[in-house]
C-alpha cells in the first residue's frame, strides 16, 4: 500500500493536530457521507435530476486536503469532492439543490452537481465536466494571487482518469514553469470509469508524473485521513513559501460505480472487499477511541448534530421551487458594473507593478548557464559566445544549465549536439511557423 | 536584471498615421498604463515582442510579471488567464497565430463562455491574434475560424478594419467584463495608415458603421473584404451603382438594426467575406433578413465568400480561394439587375 510521505503522521502516528482539529476531521468526513446518503434517499425517490456520483470510501481525500487550506486560499472540486465544499463552508442546502436542480440553489438551475462556485465569499471555482481543464484555471488563479500580493494557494484535484489529458500536462507545465503557488491532489480511485489505473498509466505511482515537471510530490495513503491532511498541510504551506506546485497522490478507492447507474460488476470482488475492510470512517474512529479524543457519548452528540442539521437543510432544499421556464435565457453576458463590479484587491503597493518600478531589460537569463570560468556568476544572460564554449565542450546546453563547469568536465561523457535548446529559444516563432 | 527602460515612444503625444499594427500596440500600452490589473499573456510575447512585435517594448516598460511569456499551450494560455481573470485581473491573450486557438477550443467555449451564466463568474479576458489569409501563410497560418465562436453564446466576437477601430475597440474589449475574441486581419497590419487621436477613446462593441452611403443594394462585410468592398463600389459608382457599404466590426453580438435600416433604403443585399462560405456570418444575415425584412427584399441575398476549402498554399491557388474585387464587381452587378 501506499508509503506515508515524510513519515508524516498516518492515523498512527501524528500529534500535531490540536483536540479540536482532529474532531473537525471527524465531523466533516462524517457531515461527508451523510449528505451523500441523503442524496442516495433523494435519487431513490426520483427527486435527484440526472445522475449522482458517490464519493463514498473517499471522504478522507476531500476533507484531509481541504482542511489544510487557509480561509483566504482558492480551491476547485471536481464531481466526488463535496466534502471539500462542506470544509470550505458550503452549506448542506446548495448541495442538495444543486443535484435537485432548484431556484435556490447556487446556478439557480443552470447546472446541477458540484458545478458551482462562489469568487466573492469562498473562493471557489466551478469545475467543467471536461476533465483536466481546471488545472491551467487554477494556475491562473495562483498567479494572480501572487501578483496581487495575496499570499494564497489554489488547490484543485484531478482524478487517476483525468491525469492522462492533454490539458493535464499543459496546465502542471505551465504552473512549474511560473513556480505558481498551487497544490495538485491526484485522487487515484484506482477506477476511470470501468478502466483501471494500469490500463491508463504504466506507472505504480501516479505521483511520478511530477518528475516530469520538476516539481515535488507525495503519495499518500487517502484512506488516512491524517495522513492526507499532514501531507496536504506540508504542501499547501511549501507552495505558500513560494517553492512552486506540488503534486499530491491520494490512492484511495472508488466504493460505488461510476454513478448510480452503474453497478461497477467490472470491479473484483476482492479489491472491493479489501477497500471495504479499510474503510476511512470506520479506520479513524478506531485511532481516535484509541486516542481517547472520541467516547460514545461524544460520537452521538456528533451524530444528532448532523441529523438534525439535514433534515432542516433537506427541508428547505425540498421546498425551494424550480426555477421558471423563461429564466433560461437570463445571464448570458455580464451588462456592466451594475451586473459585477470587477476590482482586484491589491495587497502590495500597486507602484511595485507599474512603471519605473516595473521596467526591465528584456533579456532572458538562464539559471547557471554561464556559470564557466568565464561569467559573471550563477545566472547569466544568454549570449552566443557562452553557448559556443558549451557546444566545444561537449556537453549540451540542458547539461550546462544544472551542473557547473568542473562536475561537467570530469564526468559528463561528449556529446553530439546537433541543435542548442537555449538558442532555440530565440528563433522558437521560426521554428514553430516551420513545424506547425 | 531591473534596469531602466529607455522610452519605447509608443504613447504618441499629438494625432498622428499609424498603422493597424501600432494601433493594437497602442491600445495594449495605454490600458496597461491605465489599469494595472491588465496583463499580457502569450507565446513570445515577452523578450522577442510577439511574433508580430505588436507587443515589443511593452516586457520593458511593464516588467515580467505583466508581460508573460508562456509555453506553447494554447489551453494553459487560456486557462490561466480565465483563473487570473477570476481575481479581477484583465488578461490579454495572444494566440500567435489566431489558427492556434482551436487548441484551446474546449477552455473557451465550456469553461470561459459559460461561466457568467452557469455560475455568476465573469471572466473579462480578451484572446486576440493575427487572422485571415492574402499572405500566402498556407492552411494553418491564414485561417478565419471567427464562426466557430460567433455559435458560442457567451461570447464576444470582434474583427474591425481600420486602424481608428482597432484601436478603439481593442479598448472597449479590455474594459468589458465579457471574454472577447479579437481577430486582427494580418494582411492588413502594415498595409493600412490612419489619422488617429492622441486622446483615449473606445469604439462601442456591437455597432456596426456605414463605411459609404448608396441607394441600390448593400454590401456588408468586414476585416480586409472591407476594403475589397469598397473598392468595389468606387468602381460600380461610375457605372451607375450607388452601393452602401457597412462595417460590422463586430460579428456577436450582430448590429441587426444597422443591417435592416441599410436595406430598407436599398432592398438588395450582398455579403462579402474572406471565410468560406458554409456556415459563414452570410447565411445567419440571410436568416435574419428573411425573419425581419422578407418584404423589403427586392432581390436574393448574394454571397461572395472564400471556396468551402481549406486555405491553400500556392499563390495561384491562395488567389483563386480568396474573393477578391472582380468576384464583387461581378456578384453586385447581376444583384444590381434586379
Amino acid at each position: 500500500m501506499a508509503k506515508t510521505a515524510n513519515g508524516a503522521g498516518g492515523a498512527n502516528g501524528s500529534k500535531a493536530l490540536t483536540r479540536q482539529q482532529y474532531l473537525d476531521l471527524y465531523y466533516f468526513m462524517r457531515l461527508n457521507r451523510a449528505v451523500e446518503d441523503t442524496m442516495v434517499k433523494l435519487f431513490r425517490q426520483n427527486k435527484i435530476v440526472g445522475g449522482l456520483y458517490s464519493s463514498l470510501g473517499q471522504e478522507a481525500v476531500s476533507v484531509g486536503t481541504a482542511y489544510a487550506l487557509e480561509k483566504k486560499d482558492w480551491l476547485a472540486p471536481m464531481i466526488r469532492n463535496i466534502g471539500a465544499l462542506l470544509v470550505k463552508g458550503v452549506p448542506p442546502r446548495d448541495i442538495f439543490m444543486q443535484h435537485m436542480a432548484k431556484y435556490d440553489s447556487p446556478t439557480k438551475g443552470k447546472d446541477g452537481t458540484s458545478h458551482f462556485g462562489d469568487l466573492e465569499n469562498l473562493h471557489i471555482v466551478s469545475p467543467i465536466s471536461m476533465l483536466g481543464d481546471l488545472i491551467p484555471v487554477m494556475t491562473g488563479v495562483a498567479i494572480a494571487g501572487r501578483y496581487l500580493g495575496q499570499k494564497i494557494v489554489a488547490m484543485t484535484w484531478i482524478g487517476d482518469g483525468g491525469s492522462s489529458t492533454g490539458v493535464f500536462h499543459e496546465g502542471l507545465n505551465f504552473a512549474a514553469v511560473q513556480k505558481a503557488p498551487f497544490v495538485l491532489v491526484l485522487e487515484n480511485n484506482q477506477w476511470a470509469y470501468s478502466t483501471p489505473v494500469r490500463r491508463q498509466v504504466p506507472l505504480d505511482n501516479l505521483a511520478d508524473r511530477a518528475k516530469a515537471y520538476g516539481i515535488p510530490s507525495y503519495t499518500v495513503d487517502g484512506n488516512d485521513v491524517v495522513a492526507v491532511y499532514s501531507t496536504a498541510k506540508e504542501a499547501v504551506e511549501r507552495a505558500r513559501k513560494g517553492e512552486g506546485p506540488i503534486l499530491l497522490e491520494v490512492k484511495t478507492f472508488r466504493r460505488m460505480g461510476h454513478a448510480q447507474h452503474d453497478p461497477a460488476e467490472y470491479v473484483p470482488k476482492e479489491m472491493r472487499a479489501h477497500w471495504e475492510a479499510r474503510d476511512p470512517i470506520a479506520l479513524y474512529e478506531r485511532f481516535l477511541t484509541g486516542e481517547k479524543l472520541l467516547d460514545a457519548k461524544s460520537k452521538r452528540e456528533i451524530e444528532e448534530k448532523i441529523d438534525a442539521l439535514l433534515s432542516k437543510e433537506r427541508d428547505f432544499a425540498e421546498n425551494s421551487p424550480m426555477p421558471p421556464p423563461e429564466f433560461a435565457t437570463h445571464g448570458v453576458y455580464c451588462t456592466g458594473d451594475e451586473c459585477h463590479k470587477i476590482r482586484p484587491k491589491w495587497e502590495r503597493p500597486i507602484a511595485e507593478v507599474t512603471p519605473p518600478k516595473s521596467s526591465v531589460a528584456a533579456v532572458w537569463t538562464v539559471a547557471g548557464f554561464g556559470s564557466g570560468k568565464s561569467s559573471g556568476g550563477g545566472r547569466a544572460p544568454i549570449h552566443f559566445g557562452d553557448t559556443e564554449k558549451h557546444l566545444k565542450d561537449g556537453a549540451s546546453a540542458e547539461e550546462a544549465s544544472r551542473v557547473d563547469g568542473k562536475t561537467r568536465a570530469a564526468n559528463a561523457p561528449a556529446k553530439k549536439i546537433t541543435k542548442p535548446a537555449v538558442v532555440a529559444n530565440k528563433s522558437k516563432a521560426q521554428a514553430r511557423k516551420a513545424g506547425r | 536584471m531591473a534596469t531602466a527602460a529607455k522610452e519605447t515612444g509608443i504613447k504618441p503625444a499629438a494625432a498622428t498615421q499609424v498603422t493597424f499594427l501600432e494601433a493594437i500596440k497602442q491600445a495594449m500600452y495605454e490600458e496597461m498604463e491605465r489599469d494595472p490589473a491588465v496583463v499580457l499573456i502569450g507565446e513570445d510575447i515577452g523578450v522577442y515582442g510577439g511574433a508580430f512585435k505588436t507587443s515589443e517594448g511593452l516586457l520593458e516598460k511593464f516588467g515580467w510579471e505583466r508581460v508573460i511569456d508562456t509555453p506553447i499551450s494554447e489551453s494553459a494560455i487560456v486557462g490561466a488567464a480565465c483563473g487570473m481573470s477570476y481575481l479581477g485581473l484583465r488578461p490579454i491573450a495572444e494566440m500567435q497565430f489566431i489558427d492556434f486557438i482551436v487548441c484551446a477550443f474546449n477552455q473557451i467555449t465550456n469553461f470561459v463562455a459559460k461561466g457568467h451564466y452557469l455560475w455568476d463568474a465573469p471572466a473579462p479576458i480578451v484572446i486576440r491574434g493575427p487572422a485571415g489569409g492574402g499572405v500566402h501563410g498556407g492552411p494553418f497560418h491564414s485561417a478565419n475560424p471567427e464562426m466557430y465562436f460567433v455559435h458560442t453564446p457567451g461570447l464576444k466576437v470582434i474583427y474591425p478594419s481600420t486602424p481608428y477601430d482597432a484601436k478603439g475597440l481593442l479598448k472597449a474589449a479590455v474594459r468589458d467584463n465579457n471574454p472577447v475574441l479579437f481577430f486582427e486581419h494580418k494582411f492588413l497590419y502594415r498595409r493600412i495608415k490612419e489619422e488617429i487621436p492622441a486622446e483615449d477613446y473606445t469604439v462601442p462593441i456591437g455597432k456596426a458603421a456605414v463605411r459609404r452611403e448608396g441607394k441600390h443594394l448593400t454590401i456588408i462585410s468586414y476585416a480586409a473584404m472591407m476594403h475589397t468592398s469598397l473598392e468595389a463600389a468606387g468602381e460600380l459608382a461610375k457605372e451607375g451603382i450607388e452601393a452602401e457599404v457597412i462595417d460590422l466590426r463586430t460579428l456577436l453580438p450582430l448590429d441587426e438594426e444597422t443591417i435592416l435600416a441599410s436595406l430598407k433604403k436599398t432592398n438588395k443585399c450582398l455579403v462579402v467575406h474572406e471565410d468560406t462560405k458554409t456556415g459563414g456570418i452570410a447565411g445567419e444575415i440571410a436568416a435574419i433578413l428573411c425573419e425581419r425584412a422578407f418584404g423589403d427584399l427586392d432581390g436574393p441575398l448574394m454571397r461572395v465568400t472564400a471556396l468551402d476549402t481549406p486555405v491553400p498554399y500556392s499563390p495561384p491557388l491562395e488567389e483563386y480561394f480568396l474573393p477578391n474585387k472582380e468576384k464583387v464587381l461581378h456578384a453586385a452587378r447581376q444583384l444590381a439587375k434586379y
